[in-house]
């Protein structure tokens, strides 16, 4: 059964400018370390392809068992002149929890 | 709980509001049962402020928050009471403005002779139009290409400000662009007489604003996941408090009992909260670190932050830029059963056709299926997006003039009759005028802010 990051994680997303950033928090130990694996940029940014040009930037904070992801270039040009219905992007984090993570 | 005065104390610092529209009642609700010592509204996002300097230009006494009439007379009738000080950045574009306003509001709400403190010289628009040649951290590009539509350009002033306008012992602190951290480490510099030396006092400052200053977000809202991260009593939410000890530590709260969640969960969603490097956050008054934060659950209304570490500030602050950018048209209709998107697509097209046609002009024309597409966009496999049963149409395009902005949504409303059949709702939402942000670094040698003591009316 594949796993998606929404079984482990919960998110948050904020925006700067035209950059997105979606916090990816584990609920435990074992789901930072399935993230931390498997929860690549190259994986972050190839499911933002239609939306961002990027690129992505992972930062870890293991204390907090969350990955950081800012991803530049993600909201049509901002909050203010984005012609989206989101402009804040406030749903990339439940984009984010989308993610299938391959198996072990 | 709490003392009032003076060091080896911890000041209880309360949020009034985390937007420009926040609710008001939970802010009353804090002043009414949890003892504070400072109230905190921070109501300016990055686009306001260019928003009510337009405001300033047709109406000269306006310029600051709208709800500041609102927020002054639900709370400082309780803060003349129990002594509690208002801190806020609901000045916008026009601090001494709402200082005047504020008072007379107060005096209105039998709060006679309000003593309030401005915080001017945030705006930097002439400075800059002497510098076309400083980067947008944006646009990749030099600042000269927007300066003939710049509309506001707004320094993120720091906590000193703060600082220093309670220094002069006014209830009411009203300022322009200061950083929304740094309102909260302000008055905590003031109260514990921590200076720019401290860097982990500032940590705790920096840390305890950061975490209050979006107000429910660090409280259950912005959180809620049915089944999988409930939230008791969603629409009871209390607004937080945090209690800062002169020697840094933090603990948040909201009012015993209170509706919402403040626990290591939601305190970690707002740690990360649009800071990018979690080793880098820059503050104009340090560079905030929260990687080796950790969070306590003392109580179910009650964390301790531990952990937090700051480096000392940059030698450039951030001034964000607003500039004007057309004009944004949109217009809504909605189509359900056999073909449903269908149909809408044909709508779609015809639509943006017909504005040709017309003359109508457009930048950028999006085309939204809602139920579909329209969040997290189309990936072009349509396995990742399975046609629901009813669709809404949803078609904006950015223009250069109001007339094509109203245009688009003019043949989006005029579906019913002009279009595919059984087209439900159709709506021209109506032209809206962009008022678009960057920003650009400048040194912090350039800014110079002021403080206004307003205790007299105007004459």
């Amino acid at each position: 059964m594949s796993t998606r990051v929404h079984d482990i994680a919960h998110a948050r997303a904020g925006d700067k400018g035209n950059t997105s950033s979606v916090a990816v928090i584990a609920y435990d130990d074992a789901g930072y370390d399935r993230l931390r694996r498997h929860l690549t940029e190259a994986r972050v940014m190839a499911a933002f392809a239609h939306l961002a040009k990027g690129p992505v930037a992972r930062y870890e904070v293991p204390k907090l068992r969350a990955l950081n992801f800012v991803i530049q270039q993600a909201l049509a040009g901002g909050v203010t002149r984005s012609l989206r219905l989101d402009p804040h992007g406030k749903t990339m984090s439940s984009l984010m929890l989308t993610i299938e993570l391959p198996e072990d | 709980m709490t003392t009032r005065t003076g060091n080896g104390a911890r000041v209880r610092i309360g949020v009034g509001a985390g937007m420009a529209d926040d609710r008001v009642a939970p802010g009353v609700q804090l002043l009414q049962t949890s003892e504070l010592d400072y109230l905190v509204c921070e109501c300016l996002a990055e686009r306001t402020i260019a928003r009510e300097t337009l405001n300033r230009r047709r109406s000269p006494e306006l310029g600051y928050s709208p709800m500041l009439a609102e927020r002054i007379r639900a709370f400082m009738p309780l803060c003349r009471e129990k002594g509690v000080r208002l801190v806020s950045n609901m000045g916008a574009a026009n601090p001494l403005g709402a200082a005047r306003a504020a008072r007379r509001h107060a005096a209105e709400a039998g709060v006679a002779d309000l003593r309030c403190a401005a915080v001017i010289g945030d705006e930097v628009s002439d400075l800059l139009r002497s510098h076309p040649e400083l980067q947008l951290m944006d646009a990749r590009a030099p600042l000269e290409s927007l300066l003939p539509r710049m509309a506001s350009a707004n320094a993120y002033l720091g906590a000193d400000v703060v600082r220093d306008a309670l220094a002069t012992g006014a209830e009411a602190v009203l300022t322009g662009r200061v950083a929304d951290p740094s309102l909260f480490l302000g008055v905590a510099m003031h109260h514990h007489g921590w200076s720019y030396d401290d860097l982990p006092m500032l940590a705790a400052g920096t840390m305890t604003g950061h975490l209050l200053e979006c107000s429910v977000q660090v409280t259950g809202g912005y959180f809620a996941d049915p089944g999988r991260k409930d939230v008791p009593r969603l629409a009871e939410l209390a607004y937080p408090f945090a209690d800062v000890g002169a020697d840094g530590s933090i603990e948040i709260g909201k009012p015993a009992g209170s509706g919402g969640r403040l626990d290591r969960l939601t305190c970690t969603e707002q740690a990360l909260y649009e800071i990018h490097d979690p080793a880098r956050y820059i503050t104009p008054d340090c560079v905030l670190d929260v990687t080796g934060l950790s969070f306590e659950e003392l109580g179910p209304d009650r964390v301790r932050v531990r952990g937090p570490r700051a480096a000392p500030r940059t030698d450039t602050l951030k001034v964000v830029v607003g500039y004007a950018d057309g004009w944004i048209g949109s217009g809504e209709v909605a189509y359900a059963g056999i073909h449903a998107v269908e149909r809408a697509r044909l709508a779609a097209e015809l639509v943006q056709e017909r504005f040709r046609l017309e003359g109508g002009k457009a930048d950028e024309i999006q085309i939204d299926l809602i139920g579909m597409t329209a969040l997290h966009g189309d990936t072009g496999r349509p396995q990742d997006r399975p046609e629901p049963y009813e669709v809404r149409l949803r078609v904006a395009a950015r223009c250069p003039d109001r007339k094509s902005a109203d245009l688009i949504g003019d043949h989006v409303r005029q579906l019913n009759m002009q279009g595919p059949y059984a087209a439900g709702g159709p709506v021209n939402l109506g032209p809206r005028e962009v008022i678009a942000v960057d920003a650009v670094l400048i040194p912090r040698a350039w800014v110079k802010p002021e403080i206004v003591v307003v205790d007299k009316d105007a004459a």
